[in-house]
């Protein structure tokens, strides 16, 4: 199962706690795993990339084994952990100060 | 037994106030969506218990969330608000041309008889509608033909934040954009016409009587007198005798006619409701006094409604959906400040309690008069 970290206000939004799991059939890439939430949890389409530009949104990150994979292409495999579900794949909004 | 629910959305959440008839005290419930910006919640007339809310971040984009019990319980809906066809540009702030792109809703106006209609203005501007308790959302792309490529946002973004559904025809509505004016179909969204003349913005359009390109900030009818409009511009107050074919300006004695909102008395047609800011360079009240100006004349003549408000040391703002009216006898009337106030008045504006007083800054206000 892939585990997946989401931001609180997403983690609201779905009704869910802090890591949610997935599983994702074929190959484990950036899109599928983002397919995937969105399919498990509809009420997150529009909110992670632009329903119709399909761009990650600006403040959001992906990061996974201490690298930043925000920038990778969809196709992009991730890594053997985040398949093996040994480490979680983290949606990271950008920090807010006061 | 009568009472009414405020629908109250913040920079952090939403706030839903209640009371009986008397208004004298209230009970709050939130936030809901907490942390989220609520641009505006609305319920329907046909279906007091079905209300709308428009939920955004920076982070997150959209969300539309919807309750069938009066705030109580919510569920998201669809959120997808995608420009019909190829979207084209408008006009940049550098004069340019920028490409439409939906940034959020700033409007939800439920049909006056069916709950599961309900229309959207957003932001970049356009009006959507949709037909099954908004779920799926369509543009309704004909209002962006009327001039849209000379369209421009002001400093707060190109948004549509008015929306009026004339309740003596189906086919017709009215709209407002900031910065691009007053527009009105007649055939039901299909087409429409800009409505901006007599309007001048000579300080803000090269032309100041452009046919589009005004910043006008909001809108208000009485809807047992659907022909007569009245607007609060960016700078002026207006009048339309004629569904907005031609406006004059009734801002008569306002110690200043810039402002946000406008809005007109539940029984009395001829009366209206502003509240004057300083200037488009300082956004608080003039003196540092709270004030709401009504005119029982439908302009021109206005008097300062004080007794409950502020009248020293106030600079908050009172933005353009932060105002309404309640439809009790004795008419209330209620708005809410970017210091987090709610003030409403149970006498037509002649005396003002708050409501709600340490609330996040609060950007729009609806009332529904529940019997």
């Amino acid at each position: 199962m892939i585990r997946v970290v989401l931001p609180y206000h997403l983690r609201t939004l779905a009704q869910v706690g802090k890591e949610v799991q997935l599983q994702v059939d074929g190959p484990t890439t950036l899109g599928s795993v983002l397919d995937k939430i969105e399919v498990q949890y509809p009420m997150l389409r529009g909110t992670i990339r632009d329903h119709v530009t399909q761009q990650r949104r600006p403040f959001l990150r992906f990061f996974a084994c201490g690298q930043d994979l925000s920038l990778e292409p969809l196709d992009a495999l991730l890594p053997e952990e985040i398949v093996m579900g040994t480490e979680p794949f983290r949606i990271v909004g950008a920090m807010a100060g006061g | 037994m009568s009472g009414v629910r405020v629908l109250v959305g913040t920079h952090k959440g939403a706030f839903i106030l209640t009371s009986d008839s008397k208004r004298k005290k209230w009970n709050i419930s939130g936030p809901h969506f907490a942390g989220w910006e609520i641009y505006h919640m609305n319920g329907s007339q046909a279906d007091p218990n079905r209300l709308y809310a428009s939920q955004s971040t920076g982070w997150f984009g959209q969300i539309i969330q919807r309750s069938n019990d009066g705030g109580q319980t919510w569920e998201p809906v669809g959120n997808k608000f995608g420009y019909d066809g190829t979207p084209g540009t408008h006009l940049w702030y550098d004069g340019t041309q920028h490409p439409w792109e939906f940034k959020r809703v700033w409007r939800l106006e439920p049909s006056l008889t069916d709950p599961d209609t309900v229309y959207a203005g957003v932001e970049d501007a356009a009006l959507f509608r949709s037909t099954d308790g908004g779920q799926n959302w369509q543009e309704l792309a004909g209002l962006r033909e009327a001039k849209g490529h000379l369209w421009q946002p002001g400093a707060g973004g190109m948004c549509l934040h008015t929306i009026i559904l004339d309740p003596s025809d189906v086919q017709r509505m009215f709209v407002a954009i900031s910065a691009a004016g007053a527009f009105r179909t007649d055939d039901g969204g299909q087409t429409w016409r800009p409505i901006n003349k007599g309007l001048n913005s000579g300080g803000e359009l090269p032309d100041a009587a452009a046919e589009v390109g005004h910043c006008v900030h909001n809108l208000a009818m009485h809807p047992s007198n659907p022909g007569v409009l009245f607007m609060q511009k960016h700078w002026d107050v207006m009048r339309s005798d004629n569904a907005g074919d031609s406006w004059h300006e009734v801002s008569g004695n306002l110690p200043s006619d810039f402002g946000f909102p406008i809005a007109v008395h539940a029984h009395e047609p001829n009366t209206i409701y502003v509240v004057p800011i300083k200037s488009d360079s300082e956004h608080f009240p003039p003196d540092g006094k709270l004030r709401v100006y009504r005119s029982r004349t439908g302009g021109d003549e206005w008097e300062a409604l004080t007794k409950g408000l502020p009248q020293s040391d106030c600079y908050v703002n009172i933005l353009r959906s932060a105002l309404a009216v309640d439809t009790l006898d004795s008419c209330g009337i209620y708005f809410g400040t970017t210091g987090g106030q709610v003030y409403a008045s149970a006498d037509s504006g002649d005396s003002w309690m708050p409501i709600a007083s340490n609330l996040p800054a609060v950007l729009s206000v609806e009332v529904q008069t529940l019997q």
